[in-house]
């Protein structure tokens, strides 16, 4: 009995594992490389190299990348001056897999890299970045760990915990609420980092957080306690630091108990629309802080987005116009430095750290955007609402 | 108030547990075997009812029939291919199999499906209410809490039937309580275990049905922890045990609850858990399970 029961445990533990990787994993594919977008003559244009999903359950991020860095570069040749020849190889949502494509690149000859679309990949292949001076500018890795410690690896998109305190920010300006709720994943890097520091900045603006409850994997379909906890204490605003699906969850939960608060969700959020068979009306109403709008009237994005289009048929997300940024970015700072493409990678490596750290940036995903030398980029987000079904711009 | 209402999402969530559980207990008491594929086939139970309902506009009631249907030839061919062939193995060859099939079903859902979630519907509406208010609103039942726990007590009650009453489930008893006497005396042992795992994995589309239209987001992963959850209530209620799954599950969801509400969010799991080990210091056949004494 003894030995039965140790073996039943040791096969509860082996699933209950099981369950947690298979979430984050991606179908795997055979790994494709996507044709150079444009291939001026060898020696006259910069090698610009990156790797990110284009298939498997992650591919909608690495492919809005990719055509999103397509863009630019084609925009950038036509123009004449500088020049670059963009190569994406696909790394399937996986570090092992990235590592071998970073590999790929290095052996055509990538000079300056765009790193990794995804976090977890971007943490291998930035570890690679920094051991062979390779500078890296990734549109959208948040993670911490992806600049950590790498004088030469820059982040387009926000830290995972400056979305926190840029979250509060927002509502202390724009008067949102004075009380509030934050529901959030506490076996998740990502939305605990958005916790801690939308607490701590909540705390200086004199927002004040009224309840704070947590879920897990596992205990991640009820959230009755969390939301009467939020309404007994009389939040005006509840906040979700998460991904989209348990927050269709919850919104289809805080409607069945009548609960109708403001909600406030973070990048994790957008794709909550297009989930399959969800009623969007739940979601009415939802802001969700975002570097990027679609809707903005201004030209730039107008162009962008007409473009984006065009070639994919689909509405640009905010990868691909960090991707696009990354692209602009790299164009300024090879300007501003006087680089030349007959320059090796550790040559470009340095005055590309001079220049991130000193430039100011105006792009697609903010005005006057500027790096630290730990690589985090400072910008402010935009505000979005879901008006009838669609992403509306707050600002 | 506030405590009635935790009470009846308690409620709400361990009828989902025991309904499981139900699966869980019923193949245990009878094939002495975990399949631990259980919560996989509710996952595939609630896909096909998802198909059905959203993609080809089926009535739901068909919709649901289709799944139980669809999971009861799945839970045969299952059964057939994997756990036949191993009737003489030891019963860690068997439950290191029932993983393999747990991934393999996962994996081919994710291939078939993809793995981005679908949010299931809602079919139990009246006049487009989810539920019923009582008392100003303070308190709400929805529709779907009181279908569950019917149909766990329902299920649990034609389980006990079948089992005690018709020639089938006496010939189930046979077999769980000797395999080679049962032989003997006649009983197709085969046709039997295969009866039981049918039986099982039709109640796993009933309960995969339930678990989505209570909690909605349905991915490959879906059935995966409510499985392990609803085994753990099985253990709880005394494993075998048809009314012991039954409470085992209603307890867990419960004291769930409870613990989330009154103690701590963070520590949920750990007191469930925490209950789970005293109850079996205390009875370690869990709370209704018969203790047998094993021949040595």
């Amino acid at each position: 009995m003894k030995k039965l029961f140790a073996l039943v445990m040791a096969a509860v533990m082996t699933m209950s594992l099981a369950a947690c990787g298979a979430k984050e994993e991606a179908p795997s594919a055979p790994a494709a490389s996507a044709p150079a977008a444009s291939a001026p003559a060898e020696g006259t244009a910069f090698r610009l190299g990156g790797t990110g999903p284009l298939t498997g359950g992650a591919a909608i991020y690495g492919n809005a990348v990719k055509y999103g860095a397509e863009i630019a570069v084609e925009e950038i040749n036509a123009m004449g001056g500088i020049q670059f020849e963009l190569k994406m190889e696909d790394d399937t949502h996986d570090a092992e897999k990235a590592v071998n494509a970073y590999n790929a690149l290095k052996d055509w000859g990538m000079q300056i890299s765009l790193s990794s679309v995804t976090s977890k990949p971007a943490e291998a292949t930035s570890a690679e970045n920094y051991a062979d001076r390779i500078f890296g500018l990734t549109p959208s890795a948040s993670s911490t760990a992806t600049v950590e410690g790498k004088d030469n690896v820059f982040q387009m998109c926000f830290m995972d915990p400056n979305q926190g305190s840029a979250s509060a920010q927002y509502m202390a300006d724009k008067a949102l609420a004075t009380k509030v709720a934050v529901i959030w994943k506490n076996d998740d890097v990502y939305s605990k980092g958005i916790h801690d520091t939308f607490v701590a900045k909540a705390a200086e603006l004199n927002i004040e957080v009224v309840s704070d409850t947590t879920f897990a994997d596992g205990n991640d379909t009820d959230f009755s306690v969390q939301l009467s906890d939020a309404q007994t204490n009389g939040a005006e605003l509840v906040f979700l630091p998460m991904y989209y699906t348990p927050a269709s969850l919850i919104f289809a939960q805080a409607a069945g108990m009548g609960y109708a608060p403001k909600w406030f969700g973070v990048d994790g959020m957008d794709g909550i629309l297009s989930l399959e068979g969800f009623d969007t009306s739940l979601a009415e109403g939802v802001i969700l802080l975002t570097p990027f709008n679609a809707d903005s009237e201004d030209a730039a994005t107008k162009s962008f987005v007409e473009k984006y289009q065009a070639k994919t048929g689909e509405i640009p997300n905010q990868f691909a116009a960090d991707a696009y940024d990354c692209v602009y970015a790299y164009k300024q700072a090879l300007e501003a430095a006087g680089a030349t493409p007959d320059m090796t990678a550790e040559e470009l490596c340095e005055l590309m750290i001079a220049q991130f750290t000193t430039m100011t940036f105006n792009g697609l995903t903010g005005e006057g955007m500027t790096w630290a030398a730990d690589g985090t980029v400072t910008k402010s987000p935009k505000g979005m609402v879901i008006e009838n079904g669609a992403y509306v711009g707050l600002d | 108030m506030t405590f009635l209402n935790f009470l009846i999402s308690g409620i709400s969530l361990g009828s989902i547990y025991a309904i499981i559980a139900l699966g869980y207990t019923m193949v245990y008491g009878i094939a002495k075997m975990l399949n631990f594929a259980h919560g996989d086939v509710i996952m595939v139970g609630a896909y096909v009812c998802f198909f059905a309902v959203a993609r080809y506009d089926l009535p739901p009631a068909l919709g649901v029939l289709l799944a139980m249907f669809v999971c009861t030839m799945l839970g045969i061919v299952i059964e057939r291919l994997a756990y036949k062939p191993l009737r003489q193995a030891p019963s860690l060859a068997v439950l290191i199999t029932a993983i393999g099939v747990s991934y393999l079903l996962q994996n081919g859902a994710q291939l078939l499906w993809t793995s981005s979630p679908k949010v299931f519907p809602n079919f139990f509406k009246v006049a487009d209410q989810t539920g019923v208010k009582l008392f100003d609103g303070q308190l709400n039942i929805s529709y779907v809490t009181m279908v569950t726990i019917a149909a766990c007590v329902i299920i649990m009650l034609a389980l006990t039937w079948f089992t005690g009453k018709t020639k089938m489930g006496k010939a189930m008893r046979a077999c769980s309580e000797d395999k080679g006497a049962a032989q003997l005396m006649g009983i197709n042992v085969n046709a039997t275990i295969s009866m039981t795992f049918a039986i099982g994995s039709g109640l796993a589309a009933i309960a995969g049905v339930l678990l989505c239209s209570a909690y909605p987001t349905l991915v490959p992963t879906t059935g995966s922890m409510p499985g392990i959850k609803a085994f753990t209530a099985a253990v709880f209620g005394g494993i075998g045990s048809i009314p012991g799954a039954l409470l085992g599950g209603l307890l867990l969801g419960v004291i769930e609850i409870f613990a989330k509400a009154y103690i701590s969010t963070q520590l949920s799991d750990a007191v469930v858990f925490g209950v789970l080990i005293i109850v079996l210091l205390v009875k370690p056949a869990g709370l209704l399970g018969k203790q047998v004494r094993e021949k040595v």
